[in-house]
């Protein structure tokens, strides 16, 4: 069954293309393994089919998924984003966070928050939150509280700084391990980022023309390469822009 | 007068409290009627029995665990103490592992030699726990190999 997908790997796929497990008769007894898929796979019946164009990712043991550029967000279970408070009603919140709609966030969520002791949450506040129930049939649900009632740096954040909007394979660029312009970033001046999976960005600096240069490096990242990248970082920590 | 059980309509024979007076044979047969009835009355789907395959794909729909992604909370240089400690809590490998390195650690800290030696004192402390008072001293006694002929206890009459 893995062998159709490790042929694939690393090779460029199209919305609508199909692998098939036909199995031939005479090894049908063999289990198959499983095979899970990520995003840009979908399964139907037997086959599973490409429903993103990009480039075919694979992870050990038997994890493939389409690695695609897009801005659109949609929700996934367990994705830590950031969200922006558009509405009170009764015992929750509703909170844009970039989907086709509106998530709902109960006060309960936060850490240490009872039904007497409400959190403090305003319309207009930031908060950095995670997916509880993703799906494409319900309403998404969010929480600023881990499976221990922690909050872990989740909640209403966001007294000054500045909010944007990057496409999303930028910020899973940012967050991937040993990732090369965080790297860069660190060595420039002190300052702090939200990054959220849904293509939000927070920074906030000691001085707003801080601030800006980082937001405009971030944004400008988006289509470079590697080296062009450290030599406009470079230009930066000189002083000369 | 003796036929007038007879008469009793069938409905009426099954309720609760007539039930007392019948005997086993009518009892049987009216029973017997009921499961009838039943047994008409329930009905089933004409349907091929569903089998339930086994899914061997499995869907993932986030890019979280495809690619490792790390914590979203970041800051440089110490503008943010709070979030930098967290930034390490949250970015350490996953607890699992390192409970699995913690453990072999563990196993080789202490050979199986020394576990025998330690269990071989053991013994001797702990029979001597559960030993009575009395067997306590015999077994000092042993210990020491002085082995005293035990004068017989006996009530000695005090001197005047």
């Amino acid at each position: 069954m893995q062998a159709c997908f490790k042929d694939k790997v690393g090779d460029v796929l199209l919305p609508g293309d199909v692998f098939s497990f036909q199995m031939p008769e005479s090894i049908t007894d063999s289990k198959p393994e499983k095979v899970v898929c990520g995003p840009g796979l979908r399964r139907n019946g037997d086959e599973v089919l490409v429903c993103k164009s990009g480039i075919l990712r694979h992870k050990q043991p038997n994890l493939y998924w389409i690695d695609s550029q897009q801005r659109r967000y949609v929700p996934g279970k367990g994705e830590s984003v950031i969200g922006i408070i558009t509405a009170k009603s009764g015992d929750i919140f509703k909170v844009d966070v970039g989907g086709s709609e509106q998530a709902s966030l109960s006060y309960l969520a936060f850490e240490g928050a009872t039904k007497r002791n409400r959190p403090n949450v305003q319309v207009g506040d930031l908060v950095y939150s995670q997916f509880i129930i993703a799906n494409k049939d319900m309403e998404p649900e969010l929480v600023c509280i881990d499976s221990c009632g922690r909050a872990n740096g989740m909640g209403v954040f966001g007294a000054g700084g500045l909010l944007f909007k990057v496409s999303l394979g930028l910020v899973r660029r940012l967050l991937a391990p040993q990732s090369e312009i965080a790297k860069d970033l660190e060595k420039m001046f002190p300052f702090e980022i939200v990054v959220g999976m849904n293509g939000r960005v927070w920074v906030k600096s000691k001085t707003i023309q801080q601030t800006l240069i980082v937001a405009n490096l971030l944004e400008s990242c988006e289509n470079m390469t590697a080296q062009q990248r450290q030599t406009l970082f470079r230009r930066v920590a000189d002083g000369s822009i | 007068m003796a036929n007038d059980n007879a008469k009793l309509s069938k409905n009426l024979l099954r309720m609760k409290f007539m039930q007392r007076g019948l005997d086993a044979d009518t009892k049987e047969q009216l029973e017997e009627e009921e499961r009838r009835i039943i047994s008409d009355e329930h009905w089933y789907l004409d349907l091929p029995e569903l089998k339930a395959k086994e899914n061997f794909i499995i869907e993932e729909r986030s890019f979280g665990p495809c690619e490792d992604l790390k914590y979203g909370r970041m800051s440089f240089k110490g503008f943010n103490t709070d979030v930098e400690k967290l930034m390490i809590v949250m970015n350490a490998p996953n607890e699992e592992e390192l409970e699995e390195e913690e453990i072999s650690r563990m196993e080789t800290d202490i050979t199986d030699e020394d576990m025998a030696r330690r269990y071989e004192s053991l013994v001797g402390s702990m029979k001597k726990k559960f030993a009575k008072k009395r067997e306590r001293s015999a077994i000092k006694d042993v210990n020491q190999n002085a082995i005293e002929t035990q004068t017989k206890k006996a009530f000695l009459k005090p001197q005047d």
